[in-house]
């Protein structure tokens, strides 16, 4: 037993956080009060700029090109989410069609250029990020051998970005007003606050954080951008959902949802697993998303006034 | 009145697309004039590529119906991707099981794929109706629920001889195409499915707009309060219009994967699903305007190829006009904000 | 005379009408200056464009006799104006402080300082006697006290021009006497109050002086003191108008409708109504008062077949139909005019014929076989919209939506008369109306007692109780607080009951 946690433990871990960073980028997005169906099609933004850097980078800047890559995925899903804050926040554009419009552009356009700049509509990096131990912690019994030997710095920063994400919508005035905003658009307004401003930055920072899960997959396992990031989005916005839009939620859901994923992937390496079949595995994020849905019915945390447009003047 | 304006929207939703399509092609030092002459010869140009953008268009008008359907019913059905796949699926296992009588057989598929499509969405309307799950919420999850399903069921029990990603070839006694219409089609793709695409937009027509059961579903999409404090069972009226939309969109499966195509592949949901979003949008949710949206989107798809093979655009410009369609249709205020400013500034002079 | 805020000339526009039609305003110092006029006669607009929600396309404010242009609340709150909207502008899920920092926060080094908040806030709740816990989440408290954050949310930023709209609407008859206390306060402290309101005994209870606008337009500003009720009311509808509705003795015979001890649990899973008892006979109107909340739409949920309730029955005509659908009550006798008529009594987007055949399209001669017959559909609605005078552009074919809020509400009195039911229950009818179709529904709801029908009325409105109902009853927190003849008592005996104070119960 302890042997198959200890090996899966770092598999689940790595698919866990692109999944957690992207579904904290929807946090912000949902608590302001828009609905980021786009995360998806964010995440690919991240995926292919991200690819696009390294492999043009990484012969002149071997060591820093991956996270010059990470960086200008970050600001392409930053400015790529302009579109889906222009359609919602100034146009009263229906959220759910947006988010799937953002989503059909981003597979057909990164596609495309892929194809205008290599040809073949695949963009390979050479070297992505390598694991490393942690100094001094990695020498701790159990926990060390754990969570600090073989770990990627993608995934400190992650956590890191998890810590801050709550800080800030707990314990911060701009956090405060974009929850208001969230839950009661009128009332933020006529406290004075400018509702479009701070939406604005939310959907921003979703996608920042999307793209930057997108980045995340490219340099530690995928390894090229292939014009797909198979439905990692929606898992992530399952996972927002599933989590009940709460920090510490989500990142209970993002490992459980990586776990899951892990074991079905390495499940006919390991006997002991092989004996369930994957289509459970692979399913049972989804299924178990529709019954935290179904459970949450009478109770749902989901923000009020999630995907009503607002329009200042109007009551 | 209303509907001109609604025509004239999706009118200015497809022309910033073509622009946006046109801008790109500029940007990658292409010649867009070329770019599109060459795409819309590629849909047109000959009786087979006019059977090509026919067969394409008719999946489409499956799931542009289905999304309409449910759009007009107040019902958001983003998982017309999911219904096709699995109506796809039933139908393929059928087709690839039995050695019927090609009537009966294909009567069969068509039979199973509406029945797995409308239980696919029967689920969310479900859970809508009685624990008010967010239906696009839901619809998502299904969506990937059947893309697994089939990526695990089609290797397992309908694999073909050589490849592990895609099922076994559907008999000609399975398929919709018909000896008759592809040779008047000079070979091309075209298959029985346009029939049934033409009968079922009628049907649906005729549904909504003149039974007591269309009354009660637009009832409750238009207000499920009015509706239920009408005495209109707002439940019975959810389930029955998701099943319904699932249904149509469980026909597109068949028609793409035993007529279009001749067997079904994994780890793809089929794109038809979401276009279906944009072919109702345009279609301004109006069956006719629906057909007419999806031949628009099947001459797109359909000259792609003949496009990227004769100039050095990328085949994706197709998907990326029809991205931009859909953005544009959901963001229709900014059209008729410009229009009507035009008219102001026209009127002041 | 020193004003605290002069609007001048003000006209606004909204694609199609003109709400504010050169409106002129002028708020003196330390008074409670009463804003008089029917639904939609542009007293919310011309308030949100002082609170900087509209922008005026023309005219002029001073406020404290300095020219000032207010683009956004941010410069009314500057300005010191504060605003407690008929709609609360509160967040549910916050605490009374959250709520009240917002927009106004203080912060410590990067941290949301909200104990320095919570302590402002005691201190302006002792010093105006307003009670309130700062750590209580919105969702938790009632009405009158979430109006009381309203108001705290002005005091913390130091607001000295204080704007009502229609704050009474929700309170009990003892809570407005409080709530006007407390405007006294304020005034007493130099605080200047603009009251927005259509009732009239508020205003000759606590306003100076009173401007009374109609469509848009400035009728005039008037002494309170010395000016005549009946005046006030016929400024505001141009017209003479009957303060008191006219009917003849009532005829009561066999009950309609008994509801035996009915609890019904709410959305948020509590008992709302509570052991709920109650009888309606045909030839009499059952007035049913209480403060908005206290289990009325429990009741009504639960009469309609809309809500299931948890114990308890319902009888209609001696059947028990405590198990019977909403379609299958509406066969056995019983129709129903909603309070929310955009929610509950139309659909928007249906043509006006559609909507009057909501309840019957199912029926022979409007459908057969499943397949709507659109003639005797239409003809049908041709005759009620003549009975009915319900006027519209287009006839039958009209969108219900392009219909005004009295042909609306016209049109749903007249689907629901036509059904020819044993119990009529009228919830809220006349919400939003304007005198003229308020006295027309009056009319019908009488017509319908002195034909021999079982009237149900539920009502937030004391003085409509008062006018219409034979008996009242009076619930309080989800339970019965008694019934009395309507002319045995008074409005303040009825109010002590909508508060809870228990007496009669003869009935």
């Amino acid at each position: 037993m302890w042997e198959i946690i200890y090996q899966l433990l770092p598999y689940a871990v790595a698919f866990t956080v692109p999944l957690l960073i992207t579904a904290l980028g929807g946090l912000f997005s949902e608590r302001s009060g828009v609905v980021n169906i786009a995360l998806e099609g964010l995440m690919l933004i991240g995926v292919f700029t991200g690819a696009l850097a390294v492999s043009t980078l990484e012969r002149v800047l071997p060591g820093t090109a991956v996270w010059l890559g990470l960086l200008a995925a970050a600001l392409a899903g930053a400015v790529f989410s302009l579109l889906h804050a222009f359609a919602c926040i100034n146009l009263n554009a229906n959220q759910v069609i947006s988010g799937i419009a953002i989503n059909m552009l981003a597979g057909a356009l990164t596609t495309f250029l892929a194809r205008d700049v290599t040809g073949s509509g695949n963009i390979q990096i050479v070297h992505g990020l390598t694991r490393q131990d942690i100094p001094v912690l990695s020498g701790l019994p159990l926990v060390g051998q754990l969570f600090f030997t073989q770990t990627y710095a993608t995934t400190w920063l992650v956590f890191v970005l998890l810590f801050v994400s709550w800080f800030v919508l707990q314990k911060t005035v701009f956090g405060l007003r974009l929850r208001a905003c969230g839950e009661h658009p009128q009332a933020a307004a006529a406290a004075g606050i400018n509702v479009y401003r701070i939406r604005y930055l939310a959907v921003m920072i979703s996608g920042m954080y999307a793209a930057l899960g997108g980045a995340i997959v490219l340099v530690t396992y995928a390894g090229e951008f292939s014009g797909t990031v198979a439905g990692l989005g929606f898992l992530s916005l399952a996972a927002l959902i599933f989590g009940q839009w709460k920090p510490l939620g989500i990142l209970g859901a993002t490992f459980f949802f990586g776990l899951a994923s892990t074991v079905a992937n390495v499940s006919q390496v390991i006997p002991a697993l092989a004996a369930i079949p994957g289509i459970y595995l692979k399913t049972f994020p989804y299924v178990l998303t529709l019954v935290a849905l179904v459970l949450s019915s009478k109770s749902s945390q989901a923000p009020r006034a999630l995907g009503e447009t607002y329009e200042q003047g109007k009551r | 009145m209303r509907l001109s304006k609604e025509y004239s929207l999706a009118l200015a939703a497809v022309l910033m697309g073509l622009l946006a399509g046109a801008v790109l092609m500029l940007l990658t030092g292409n010649n867009p004039v070329n770019g599109y002459i060459n795409l819309f010869r590629g849909g047109l140009m000959n009786v087979e590529r006019i059977g090509n953008t026919l067969a394409s268009a008719t999946p489409l008008v499956f799931t542009g119906l289905s999304v309409a359907f449910a759009f007009k019913t107040g019902l958001f059905n983003i998982g017309a991707a999911g219904q096709m796949l699995i109506g796809g699926l039933c139908a393929t296992a059928i087709g690839l099981t039995f050695e019927w009588p090609k009537a009966l057989l294909l009567t069969a598929m068509i039979v199973v794929s509406l029945v797995g499509g409308g239980l696919w969405a029967a689920l969310p309307g479900w859970l809508k109706a009685r624990f008010n799950v967010h239906e696009v919420v839901a619809t998502i999850m299904m969506n990937w629920i059947a893309y697994w399903t089939v990526f695990y069921v089609v290797p397992r029990y309908l694999k073909g001889p050589f490849l592990e990603t895609e099922s076994a070839r559907i008999p000609y006694g399975a398929s919709l195409r018909a000896v008759w219409l592809t040779e008047m089609f000079d070979g091309s793709y075209i298959n029985l499915g346009l029939f049934l695409a033409a009968f079922f937009a009628l049907l649906a027509a005729l549904l909504l707009d003149r039974t007591t059961l269309g009354f009660e579903l637009k009832a409750v999409g238009f207000n499920r309060h009015a509706a239920e404090a009408a005495g209109i069972n707002v439940s019975r009226s959810i389930i029955v219009s998701m099943t319904i939309a699932g249904a149509l969109a469980g026909v597109a499966g068949v028609t793409f994967y035993a007529g279009y195509a001749s067997n079904i592949q994994i780890g793809v949901l089929p794109v038809q699903g979401f276009d279906g979003i944009a072919v109702s949008l345009l279609g301004a949710n109006t069956p006719l305007g629906v057909a007419g949206a999806a031949l628009f989107f099947g001459l797109l798809h359909t000259g792609k190829g003949f496009m990227s093979a004769m100039t050095r655009i990328p085949p994706e410009i197709a998907d990326t006009i029809i991205a931009t369609v859909i953005y544009f249709a959901a963001a229709g205020v900014l059209v008729e904000r410009t229009w009507s400013k035009l008219k102001k500034y026209r009127g002041g002079r | 005379m020193e004003y605290a805020v002069e609007m001048l000339g003000i006209r606004k526009e909204f694609p199609g009408v003109v709400a504010c039609d050169d409106l002129t305003l002028q708020l003196r110092k330390g008074e409670i200056h009463a804003l008089l006029g029917e639904n939609g006669a542009g007293k919310s607009t011309l308030m949100s464009i002082l609170f900087g929600l509209y922008q005026a396309d023309r005219g002029s404010i001073r406020v404290k006799g300095k020219e000032v242009r207010i683009s956004s609340p941010n410069i009314a709150t500057a300005l010191g104006i504060g605003m407690v909207h008929q709609h609360f502008k509160l967040v549910h899920n916050f605490t009374v402080t959250e709520n009240i920092a917002l927009g106004s926060e203080t912060t410590r080094g990067p941290v949301l300082d909200l104990h320095s908040v919570a302590a402002r806030i005691k201190e302006l709740s002792a010093q105006y006697g307003l009670n309130v816990d700062p750590e209580a989440k919105i969702s938790a408290i009632s009405v009158g006290m979430q109006q009381r954050v309203e108001i705290l949310k002005m005091l913390y930023r130091n607001a000295d021009i204080l704007i009502f709209d229609e704050p009474t609407s929700v309170l009990t008859p003892q809570e407005v006497q409080e709530l006007l206390k407390i405007m006294g306060s304020m005034t007493a402290e130099g605080k200047s109050v603009i009251l927005i309101t259509h009732k009239l005994k508020e205003i000759r209870a606590i306003a100076h002086r009173c401007t009374v606008i109609r469509r848009g337009r400035l009728i005039g500003t008037v002494d309170v003191a010395s000016t005549a009720e009946e005046t006030l009311a016929e400024m505001m509808v141009g017209r003479k108008v009957l303060l008191h509705v006219e009917k003849g003795k009532k005829q009561a015979g066999k009950t309609v409708l008994r509801v035996e001890n009915l609890s019904v649990r709410n959305n948020r899973g509590v008992l709302g109504l509570q052991n709920f008892s109650l009888e309606v006979r045909c030839g009499e109107i059952v007035g049913l008062a209480g403060v908005d909340g206290n289990g009325q739409s429990e009741l009504v949920e639960a009469v309609t077949g809309l809500r299931k309730p948890e114990g308890g029955k319902v009888w209609l005509q001696g059947k028990d139909v405590t198990a019977l659908s909403v379609r299958e009550r509406t066969t056995a006798g019983l129709a129903f005019i909603p309070d929310d008529r955009h929610k509950y009594g139309l659909v928007l987007d249906f043509s006006l014929e559609d909507n009057l055949v909501l309840k019957r399209y199912y029926r022979e001669p409007f459908s057969g076989k499943g397949l709507l017959r659109r003639e005797a559909i239409h003809n049908y609605a041709e005759k009620i919209i003549r009975l009915f005078d319900v006027r519209s552009g287009q006839g039958t074919a009209s969108p219900a939506r392009s219909l005004s809020g009295g042909n609306q509400q016209k049109a749903i009195v007249g689907r629901e008369i036509d059904l020819n039911p044993d119990l009529l229950l009228a919830v809220q009818p006349t919400r939003g109306l304007d005198v003229g179709a308020i006295e027309y529904i009056h009319r019908r709801l009488i017509e319908q007692r002195d034909a021999g029908r079982a009237v149900l009325l539920v009502s937030l409105e004391l003085s409509e109780i008062m006018a219409l109902a034979d008996r009242i009853a009076v619930v309080n927190n989800g339970e019965l607080v008694g019934v009395v003849e309507a002319e045995a008592t008074d409005e303040n005996e009825v109010g002590l009951m909508m508060a809870g104070v228990k007496r009669g119960g003869a009935a």
